[in-house]
């Protein structure tokens, strides 16, 4: 949430510990693009920074319309930042469908930047206005900014010979100059940026230089007269090392690879296209050097069966998808349970069910990763919290999977994948390596016995093509030794403890309590990306004076060994969750708690407004809390008359406003090309 | 598959000490033989021979082979058979499915393990019914099949398993039956083709749909329906009283007699196993106007899906250093040092 302070005529303070800003167009006008360049600037600037992209599932949706209204919206500051913002101070709208779409996210007495350009009548009718907002007085409670952008682009590319259409193309560059001399961040690596994007087009490196440059001096020269500040937002100090922005599909596939360094194994992705897990296809596809092959399979089925062929033959098997293609592959995960095989399964969550919301973020597959597969087939669950935590729980879900014999599931969100965040590069030596180890030899006495376990539960990888250990696997219930079919009782009830005491043996770090007290009156007990909203609010409450403490839980399965206890040493119990109360299902029904759930499935990630408001009503009659409401927040509610923070959201179409599908941005529209 | 040395062995070899449990009389026995038989011929190590299958009465064929084997899902086995070739190229796999199995549920994965040319011998046990599930009728049945799903008999058209290969892509397509004294013969030209090889064999399911193949495949008395093509022979069968020759008005086959040993005057084709175009025709050919084609239909060969990936990741990696710490690293990066911020 930014917590800028709005006094002044201008909207913006000048030097605010956070300010949150949107970038909104239509999805051919490059906004995802602008947002990305934008954050990486922000990056370098040293501010620690949160962002949401929030894109329509049309790939090229009709242009000016509401549904093809993409936006970026990042949230930056001098101290830490954890979500991208409940409500921007800054709205840059490219069209008129893009102000409609984003006006109600707005705080009031923010900033409007529109390109009037676009605000024609074609536009505005598309947008359904019946009068130009930009002129009939209704956007009074807030300021804006307005001026023709599109023929300000015209104008500084006209050098480089470009017809309007294609001029135009630039616009988002002259939009993110502009951005950038208000914020006062460097234009030289948006510079280099584009020189190497266009290397082989000098020309259209030089129009979209032109017309960043021309934004930006555009800036200075609006200061003198309207209502725009160059706002200075200092870098936040963080620990000494060198950083990088990163999405959590970056992290992944860059987790991915340093766990199979770590287990001394090549991988073996096999992967089937799906918004939003394709981008770590993506990137796994151009890491082949560090022993990593690509299989893009012919549906999703196929994928995970070729990892898991793979991990059979001696590799680390992954596959990765979302929601619906995980439940195909599902079968497949319960051989891999069988045979103890290890395979690791990334999903990234989207809204559902079925096809569901594809570009929309959700936690809702959580039932299915812990319960959802034919007949009793445990499996590891962990979830990534970030875009950066996502690496760590990368490595983590490989050692499992290599140690244990057996396939993991991470869990990652459509949020977490394409989301930004700075990040302190790690060193890889810095974590231990834990290397598989292959069986070549008999392992009791002269004969070989493939599901002999070891102290661990796990059974030998066997990789074939070793002499004298040939065997034979599948999917038929084994003798608990021989491996060889056996269906008898006996048998079948000792293989069926066995797979569960492995996987509830996995031995996962204590649960911590990431913020406040280890008991108290509430616990806010969290998983996934709820992280960033979560811990905010329950900093804000304790800040307060509010007994609440916060708890992620990165091992949903099996979760510390200390967390019933933990549990119960709160009197209350809150779990928020973007799904309809999935976890809370599952800390119940391990723990008997009174688990009590906050769900929310709109697409959009918590507000931290809205968790703020469901701690308060657990201090209700408790003293200092008299009345039952949590005192106002005048840092996050700044304007409180406009009361649009009030916890119903009624317009906001963070909740949900059936007018903002989205989807892939178009950002090869995005730059001049 | 080529085995790089010669290992040597004996059939017995081959054999585990599981109980082998198809019905009694069963075609799947004399299958599972002619390969024990095979792989010695072949000299193979059994350490590195695996059989995948997927699910079915023919899919319990691993268990029965002193090898590798993995018994996996209904109708994926291509898919966990391409994991695993890519995982170890040094591996000689055999994939056994059946017509359910490779053509129904698991049709997708066939088509693209076999257009994709992953190097393997893929054995489709065709018996035209679902055996394990108790007599349904399969993609293979044929029209009017009466079956407890298909009481009244069935109406769907049924699927040629050498077409569809054929179609898919397929560079290698051979066809035996379970009892045939020839079947290694294919199999080991199966075996010696570089690329995904598809060997249908009809298999005699003793107890759902019984001696359905007995018009070509009868132990006596049915050896005039059987066309045994061999590369460079005259298409002759009937002990060589009849041909087949190619119609060049209709461009299509036809049963032709043949007189004295005249084959030429008779215009009999001569079997060419690159000519992809008979091969089409051979696999259409239906059975009853025209015999049952059986051996190496087609066989012509073209670089395979593993060498092209091992030789992609050669070519990619060609002067980059696998540096973990460099490729986190990599990037627009800034450091920080006290509170100052540095762009590098």
């Amino acid at each position: 949430m930014a917590t800028a302070a709005t006094e002044g005529p201008h909207g913006l303070h000048e030097s605010p510990e956070a300010i949150v800003v949107r970038f909104a167009g239509d999805s051919g006008d490059g906004m995802q693009l602008t947002g990305g360049q934008f954050t990486l600037s922000t990056a370098l600037a040293g501010n620690d920074l949160a962002t949401f992209p929030d894109f329509p599932a049309e790939i090229r949706a009709p242009q000016g319309t509401l549904f093809g209204v993409s936006a970026f919206q990042i949230n930056f500051g001098s101290r830490e930042i954890n979500t991208a913002g409940d409500a921007p101070d800054v709205l840059v709208a490219m069209n008129p469908a893009a102000l409609k779409v984003n006006l109600a996210a707005l705080k009031p007495g923010g900033l409007i930047i529109a390109d009037t350009g676009a605000f024609t009548k074609r536009n505005l009718d598309k947008a359904h206005y019946e009068a130009n907002p930009l002129e009939d007085g209704s956007l009074a409670k807030f300021d804006v900014l307005a001026f023709d952008i599109s023929e300000k682009t015209i104008e500084a590319v006209k050098p480089y010979g470009l017809g309007n259409k294609d001029a135009l193309r630039s616009k988002n560059m002259w939009t993110l100059g502009l951005a950038l001399w208000m914020f006062d961040r460097p234009r030289n690596p948006i510079h280099d940026w584009l020189k190497a994007k266009f290397k082989s087009k000098p020309d259209i490196a030089d129009a979209n230089i032109a017309a960043l440059d021309a934004g930006h001096a555009y800036g200075e020269t609006a200061e003198l007269a309207g209502p725009l500040k160059q706002v200075h937002v200092d870098p936040v100090p963080s620990e000494p090392g060198l950083y990088r922005t990163v999405t959590g599909a970056e992290a992944v596939s860059l987790g991915l690879v340093a766990g199979a360094q770590l287990a001394e194994l090549p991988m073996f992705f096999g992967g089937y296209p799906i918004t939003p897990a394709s981008a770590i296809l993506h990137h796994l596809a151009r890491l082949k050097e560090f022993g990593v092959t690509t299989f893009q399979a012919e549906d999703e089925i196929a994928a995970v069966c070729a990892a898991i062929g793979a991990s059979w033959a001696g590799q680390l098997g992954v596959t990765s998808s979302s929601g619906p293609g995980i439940a195909l592959k599902t079968e497949a995960i319960g051989l891999g349970i069988m045979t103890e095989l290890p395979l690791v399964i990334v999903n990234s969550q989207r809204g559902g069910p079925s096809t569901g919301l594809p570009t929309k973020t959700e936690q809702s597959d959580l039932y299915q990763a812990v319960y959802g597969r034919n007949g009793d087939a445990p499996m590891p669950v962990i979830a990534a919290r970030s875009p950066s935590d996502a690496f760590e729980v990368a490595i983590e879900a490989c050692r499992i999977a290599v140690e244990y014999m057996t396939p993991v599931m991470l869990l990652t969100d459509g949020y977490i994948a394409n989301a930004a965040e700075p990040w302190k590069v790690p060193d890889p030596d810095t974590f231990e390596p834990f290397p598989a180890t292959f069986l070549d030899q008999p392992n009791d006495g002269e004969n070989f016995l493939p599901y002999k376990r070891d102290e661990k539960g796990a059974r030998p990888w066997v990789k074939p093509g070793t002499p004298g250990l040939m065997h034979r696997i599948g999917g038929i219930e084994k003798h608990e030794l021989t491996g060889n079919i056996d269906y008898s009782p006996d048998n079948h009830q000792r293989m069926t403890d066995a797979r569960k005491d492995k996987v509830e043996g996995v031995v996962v770090p204590d649960q911590e309590v990431c913020l406040g007290e280890p008991s108290g009156r509430l616990a806010v007990v969290g998983w996934g990306s709820t992280f960033g909203p979560i811990h905010r609010a329950v900093d804000n409450c304790r800040r307060k004076g509010l007994d609440v403490s916060h708890i992620h839980v990165r091992h949903i399965w099996p979760m510390p060994k200390n967390m019933g206890e933990l549990l119960r040493g709160y009197e209350h119990i809150l779990v928020p969750e973007m799904n309809t109360g999935q976890f809370k299902t599952v800390l119940r029904d391990q723990f008997l708690v009174d688990a009590q759930p906050l769900t929310k499935t709109s697409g959009q990630p918590f507000q931290i407004a809205e968790l703020e408001e469901e701690i308060g009503k657990y201090f209700d009659g408790i003293e200092d809390n008299e009345g039952g409401e949590v005192a106002v927040n005048e840092e996050q509610l700044p304007n409180l008359e406009a009361g649009h923070d009030d916890g119903t959201y009624p317009d906001a179409p963070f909740h949900g406003d059936s007018a903002v599908p989205s989807g892939r941005d178009t950002d090869s529209e995005g730059v001049n090309q | 598959m080529n085995a790089p040395t010669k290992i040597e062995t004996t059939l017995k070899d081959w054999e585990t000490d599981q109980e082998v449990r198809w019905c009694p009389g069963c075609g799947d026995y004399a299958i599972l033989k002619a390969v024990q038989r095979t792989l010695p011929q072949l000299g193979c190590d059994p350490a590195k021979t695996v059989f995948i299958s997927g699910i079915g009465c023919s899919s319990r064929f691993p268990y029965y082979m002193e090898t590798y084997g993995f018994h996996t899902i209904h109708g994926r086995a291509p898919a966990f058979a391409t994991g695993a070739k890519l995982a170890n190229p040094e591996l000689d796999i055999w994939l056994v499915t059946g017509d359910g199995d490779g053509l129904s549920i698991g049709g997708n994965h066939l088509m693209h393990v076999l257009r994709r040319n992953v190097n393997m011998q893929i054995m489709l046990f065709n018996n035209e019914i679902y055996g394990l599930t108790k007599g349904q009728a399969s993609p293979t049945s044929r029209e009017g099949t009466k079956s407890p799903s298909t009481p009244i008999g069935s109406y769907d058209h049924p699927a040629r398993p050498a077409a569809f290969a054929l179609g898919a892509g397929a560079r290698f397509v051979g066809r035996g039956f379970d009892v045939s004294k020839n079947l290694p013969d294919v199999l080991k030209a199966a075996h010696a083709h570089k690329g995904a090889a598809f060997i249908e064999i009809f298999q005699n399911c003793i107890v759902y749909n019984k001696d359905v193949f007995d018009d070509f495949a009868a132990p006596k008395g049915a050896e005039g329906q059987q066309l045994w093509l061999e590369d460079g022979k005259p298409m002759l069968f009937a002990k060589d009283t009849k041909g087949i020759a190619l119609n060049r008005q209709t461009l299509s086959l036809e049963v032709v007699d043949v007189v004295d040993g005249d084959w030429e005057a008779a215009g009999v084709v001569v079997h060419d196993v690159t000519n992809r175009s008979i091969a089409h025709m051979l696999v259409e050919m239906p059975f009853g106007a025209f015999p049952m084609a059986l051996g190496v239909l087609y066989d012509d060969p073209r670089p395979t899906f593993e060498d092209a990936v091992i030789a992609e990741r050669a070519k990619v990696s060609e002067g980059k250093e696998a540096n973990l710490a460099k490729l986190l690293g990599k990037g627009q990066t800034w450091t920080v040092s006290g509170t100052a911020q540095d762009p590098v």
